[in-house]
């Protein structure tokens, strides 16, 4: 559905621009944070060590080599996702928001415990959602979720919402074999953050083990750039949304 | 502490339930209709309790066996709790089945009278028969013009006691939500009206004991009058609804795609029939 490699793109673009950023893998079991952030050779602790107090978290976090200020605190791919006890996140988060500006937590899929405790303490939600019914059904689902089991919520406040749609494919909205993005804006009713097309660059990056938004030529990863500065405020125009014209010469060469 | 702990603790409830009508028992139709209706809208009706009431039941020969009937509840996946409505005659029937009899319905004294001065019901309902409310408000003000001297002392004491019921009626509170209602979310409006400022998404249910007002998008479930409102009513700027019920009377969205699809709406019972109409239908 494109999560992580969201939360891996996000991150990165926000360290960027110069935050002190760190991305926190909450999908216990699985591990695929650290996959596409090129790291999983480093893991040496993490996040449920450090919950349970058997690693601190300098030992624990990894510095990525790309970039300044990006920070990894991978999951665990052994233990089972009741190791993730609220007070333990809360802790982990508090000493975590001293040093950095950001702190970017990948939720896992469903809306079980990992999904429930990686939104619990957020300020700010993404939604990713893919432009098909039932992603955008299960996004309805983990919004209502949000604003009635996170810690704002119970204190009678509004976690700020936003809407990444990813895996975007003009050709096929056309065709009508997928969501517009317009649909899926109408079910949700959330503000869109942005689209991300659906690109090959993806797939290699993931594969490379290097976050898309470091593919500056990629269209995905000038969305997720676009999609970073659209966090900070600015006003930058939605692409990739349209079908491409094929050129003169493209269409005689048949591309 | 003392000397052993309480272990439980008993409290007043009102729980929502289906109320399962019967009007005719034994009856060799009857399992196949439970269960056709059932079908209809399984997720509504999975592991539901119901009421069986009796209010319409008829029946030439008493006793009547209802064991069965219990049995063909469990099998169309209801689950029987108590039975509403017995007659005289049939109380003794009820009773070998070991469920209990409820009294009848609150509704049927007061619902009549607000019809005419479009007053919902909400605080006066469940009490029983709501007589207090039932004098028309606005007469004594109009005459009192051209009342003698005399009688006004009269009037004025009766217009004093008119206007507190008026204000108590007035002095309606109303269930507000702003936010999104998303799936798998469920809202309910205990003995008042629900306000919904933002829509109710699919997979959503919003239940009032009084009307529902939604200034969106409803795609999910609305149910008016849970408590057997018959006059409750249902309002919204978009109907997408997958199911939209007043006084346990449903209809679904196959059938609504056929009426003001994707119009405002406005939902009422006429007849023990939901009808629905456009708003501003030009």
């Amino acid at each position: 559905m494109g999560k992580t490699t969201t939360s891996a793109s996000i991150g990165t673009g926000l360290a960027q621009r110069g935050h002190k950023t760190v991305i926190i893998d909450f999908d216990v079991g699985l591990r695929n944070l650290d996959l596409i952030m090129g790291c999983e050779r480093r893991v040496v602790y993490d996040f449920v060590n450090v919950i349970n107090g058997e690693a601190n978290l300098k030992q624990t976090l990894i510095k990525d080599k790309r970039v300044d200020n990006l920070y990894i605190l991978p999951a665990s791919q052994t233990r089972d996702k009741d190791a993730l006890t609220q007070e333990g996140v809360e802790k982990v988060l508090d000493e975590l928001s001293e040093d950095f500006d950001f702190i970017v937590c990948d939720s896992p899929a469903g809306i079980e415990r990992g999904a429930q405790m990686a939104l619990y303490f957020a300020d700010m939600a993404i939604v990713v959602t893919n432009p098909e019914v039932s992603s955008v059904r299960d996004s309805d689902r983990i919004l209502g979720i949000l604003q009635s089991k996170s810690r704002k919520a119970e204190k009678g406040e509004v976690v700020e919402e936003k809407l990444l749609v990813t895996r975007y494919n003009p050709e096929r909205v056309v065709e009508g074999e997928m969501l517009s993005v317009e649909d899926v804006k109408e079910i949700l009713a959330i503000d869109l953050l942005g689209v991300i097309p659906e690109s090959e660059a993806v797939l290699k990056a993931s594969n490379q083990g290097s976050p898309v938004i470091l593919d500056a030529d990629s269209n995905s990863g000038q969305a997720y750039t676009d999609a970073v500065g659209r966090l900070f405020g600015e006003e930058i125009e939605h692409r990739f949304l349209d079908v491409e014209k094929k050129g003169f010469f493209k269409r005689l060469m048949g591309a | 502490m003392s000397s052993s702990e309480v272990c439980f603790q008993l409290k007043g409830s009102n729980i929502t339930s289906i109320v399962l009508e019967v009007k005719q028992y034994p009856s060799t139709e009857f399992l196949s209709q439970l269960q056709d209706k059932v079908s209809q809208a399984p997720q509504l009706f999975a592991d539901s309790a119901v009421v069986i009431s009796l209010e319409k039941f008829t029946s030439e020969n008493t006793p009547v066996d209802f064991k069965p009937l219990i049995a063909d509840c469990f099998e169309a996946g209801l689950h029987p709790m108590a039975f509403r409505s017995v007659g005289e005659t049939l109380l003794d029937s009820v009773r070998t089945t070991g469920l209990p009899a409820l009294p009848g319905a609150a509704r049927s004294g007061s619902v009549q009278a607000h019809e005419e001065d479009n007053t919902p019901v909400a605080d006066v309902t469940p009490s029983g028969d709501g007589e207090q409310v039932e004098m028309p408000l606005d007469t004594p003000a109009e005459s009192e013009t051209d009342v003698s001297e005399s009688r006004e002392v009269q009037v004025k004491t009766v217009i004093e006691t008119r206007v507190e019921i008026q204000e108590k009626l007035v002095h309606r509170k109303a269930k507000i939500i702003e936010r999104p209602v998303r799936g798998g979310q469920q809202i309910y409006a205990e003995g008042c009206d629900l306000i919904v400022l933002a829509q109710v998404s699919e997979g959503a249910e919003v239940l009032a004991d009084g009307n529902i007002h939604i200034y969106a998008p409803l795609r999910g479930r609305a149910l008016a009058g849970v408590k057997g409102d018959s006059n409750a009513r249902i309002f919204c700027q978009q109907l997408e609804a997958e199911l939209v019920s007043v006084a346990g009377i449903f209809i679904l969205s196959d059938e609504l795609k056929d009426k003001a699809w994707k119009q405002a709406a406005h939902i009422q019972l006429k007849d023990e029939r939901l009808t629905i109409a456009q708003i501003n239908d030009k």
